[in-house]
């Protein structure tokens, strides 16, 4: 099949490699129809992430249709599904309590040592990111193996366009998940850092959960006036002191709850170096904590703090004096994917919640590395790319 | 035999002490003198757990470095574990302790290519299932150098005893071991 693999910063390649097979009783192999490409696939790009490997096949949003499947799984071929990017069994104590993305079983065990020193305990298996979270090969490629099949995908009913559902992958339940975290209350101002995918959708879900006015901030004009289409008021960082504009535009009190979608970005985190200096007990400043200090200092007295952003190691001047003496709450996590997908669904289907807005361009798989590029030079233009085996070559 | 009770022990198992010495002493077989422990907790019935382990041809589906596990009667089996460089290292163990869906310990016999032991407990964790507790104490070969060399082939104890309970756990409660291979091929190379 042909795959999009990854080979160095700013090297990726579609290159021919061997399908997928049936390796465990609950797998399914899914046929790709479509996959996107994720913020978070940059900082893999920008190989910001350690325990890559040349040759690993990227991708961790996508959908399809199954085409093989293990003897334990219950899908059957044929069914069209949107596979989360979390890999949870369903039946252990974390996936019993809905903690998806906290579920050690798919992560080999092996691969459950890397985390062990940096975070104390082992992490969930996702699809195409890096060997600390199990090494599975990503769905930016024409056919994947999926582990835990019979609890994972959700089943997509005929003549939904891949479009609408896609999204239910990932960054639709992050932006869900991170307004639930804020523990929105009727009222509520809630100001949002980053008008990425994840910021618009935690913008779309804070007001169906009742915010009054949702403040969004970001630098890109064309990702603010997405922001501004559901309603928030904007604010550019660029042109606006974040800070002042926030305390004036709320009287004076702040935001009741802060949600920060931007995340470590720019700079990235080196697992060795970390873990050396773990070691040697020593302080280590590694990700760029700019918005969540931001989004602390601007948060009210007695808040609440969302973060869906991504963070891998330690961070430099975090505000915990604030963080104390204001009695804020902060809520985290990678998203529990399987846990938000069926209600989501459903509010596609019903019409609550507008995904397709955020594709801002469709590309033939076997552009994916052109795809990287331009989403990684041009992000005032791209929101969000979306991959089709198949689709014919532009001219 | 020993529980030994020095004025300054804490509530925390044998196996996390700082002070070797202090661990074996605690053990309750006295074989072999590097002492690995490990907790994990199993959401499964303490019975279904202890019947799966005390099948110990059942080991091999999730133990990487046993190569099998030969039955030779109710007390005795032979094993044949693989070590570094392409070598395998056997020997007989029999039971020494054996409470249903509770414990069972062993030990290895005269003549072991590797003198251990091992004790594997199970206890009620409520709604949580059941809390597995390894311990296992061994004569590294070759001393201290046999060690290090094991180290270099990831084939040391105790990072095996941590990985096999993590795919007993895997195993037991999803009824596979978690594997990131795409092909045949590549799985069959990584269990090599
Ligand atoms: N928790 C999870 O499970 C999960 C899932 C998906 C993504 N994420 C993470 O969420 C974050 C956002 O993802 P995305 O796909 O929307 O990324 P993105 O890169 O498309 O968007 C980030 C946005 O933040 C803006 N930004 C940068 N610095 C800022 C600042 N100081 N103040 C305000 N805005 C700023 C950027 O201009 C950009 O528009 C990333 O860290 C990503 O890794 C987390
Ligand atoms: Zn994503
Ligand atoms: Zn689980």
């Amino acid at each position: 099949m042909r795959a999009l693999t990854w080979h160095g910063k700013h090297d990726v390649r579609m290159e021919t490699v061997d399908d997928p097979e049936i390796l465990n009783p609950r797998d399914a192999i899914i046929k790709i129809t479509s996959t996107a490409i994720c913020g978070s696939d940059l900082h893999l790009y920008d190989a910001y992430i350690p325990t890559l490997q040349a040759g690993d096949i990227l991708g961790h949003e996508f959908m399809g249709e199954v085409v093989e499947v293990g003897p334990k799984s219950t899908l059957k071929k044929g069914q069209r599904v949107v596979v989360p990017f979390t890999i949870a069994c369903g039946s252990c104590y974390h996936c019993n309590k809905h903690q998806y993305s906290a579920c050690p079983n798919g992560l080999p065990a092996d691969n459950q040592d890397i985390a062990m020193p940096l975070y104390g305990h082992e992490m969930s298996g996702l699809f195409g990111y890096s060997h600390m979270t199990g090494g599975y090969a990503g769905g930016q490629a024409e056919y994947v193996r999926v582990p835990f099949s019979d609890v994972g995908p959700i089943v997509i009913p005929d003549g939904v366009d891949d479009d609408k559902v896609l999204f239910l992958s990932d960054i639709l339940p992050t932006g869900w998940m991170a307004a639930e975290n804020a523990e929105i209350e009727a009222g509520d101002t809630v100001a949002v850092w980053g008008c990425g995918p994840v910021g618009l959708f935690c913008v779309q879900s804070a007001f169906l959960m009742g915010a009054e006015r949702v403040i969004a901030i970001d630098h890109f004009p064309s990702r603010l006036e997405l922001a501004k289409k559901f309603g928030a008021e904007t604010i550019n960082f660029e042109e606006s002191k974040t800070y002042e504009a926030l305390m004036e535009m709320t009287g004076g009190i702040g935001p009741d709850t802060v949600i920060d979608a931007v995340g470590l970005e720019a700079h990235g985190f080196f697992v060795d170096n970390v873990i050396d200096q773990i070691k040697a007990s020593t302080f280590l400043g590694t990700d760029r904590p700019h918005s969540i200090r931001q989004a602390i200092i601007a948060c009210r007295k007695g808040g609440r703090v969302s973060m869906p952003a991504v963070y891998g190691g330690f961070v430099d001047k975090f505000p915990l004096g604030a963080f104390m003496e204001k009695g804020l709450t902060l809520k985290t996590g990678q998203t529990h994917v399987q846990h938000y997908m069926p209600g989501l669904l459903n509010a596609i289907m019903e019409d609550k919640i507008d995904t397709t807005f955020l594709i801002s361009h469709r590309l033939p798989l076997e552009q994916a590395p052109e795809g990287y590029k331009m989403f990684h030079d041009q992000q005032n233009e791209v929101t969000k790319i979306v991959l089709k085996p198949g689709m014919q070559l532009a001219a | 035999m020993a529980e030994t009770q020095s004025a300054s022990r804490d509530d925390a198992p044998a196996s996390a002490a700082k002070h070797q010495d202090q661990a074996t002493e605690a053990l309750i077989d006295q074989q072999g003198d590097h002492v690995v422990g490990r907790a994990v907790t199993i959401n499964r019935s303490r019975d279904e757990l202890f019947a799966f382990w005390r099948d110990f041809a059942n080991l091999v589906t999730f133990m990487d470095n046993v190569e099998r596990v030969d039955v030779i009667d109710a007390q005795r089996s032979h094993w044949v574990v693989k070590a570094p460089g392409g070598r395998t290292v056997e020997w007989d163990a029999r039971i020494t302790e054996e409470e249903a869906g509770r414990l069972i310990a062993w030990a290895s016999e005269p003549g072991a290519d590797i003198v251990n032991s091992g004790r594997i407990e199970f206890r009620d964790a409520g709604a949580r299932g059941t809390v597995v507790v390894a311990t296992i104490a061994y004569d590294p070969p070759g001393g201290a150098i046999g060690k290090f060399v094991a180290k270099l082939f990831q084939r040391e104890p105790a990072i095996q005893a941590r990985r096999d309970l993590r795919r007993f756990k895997q195993l037991m409660e999803t009824g596979e071991v978690a594997t990131s291979s795409r092909t045949r091929a590549q799985l069959e190379e990584e269990k090599a």
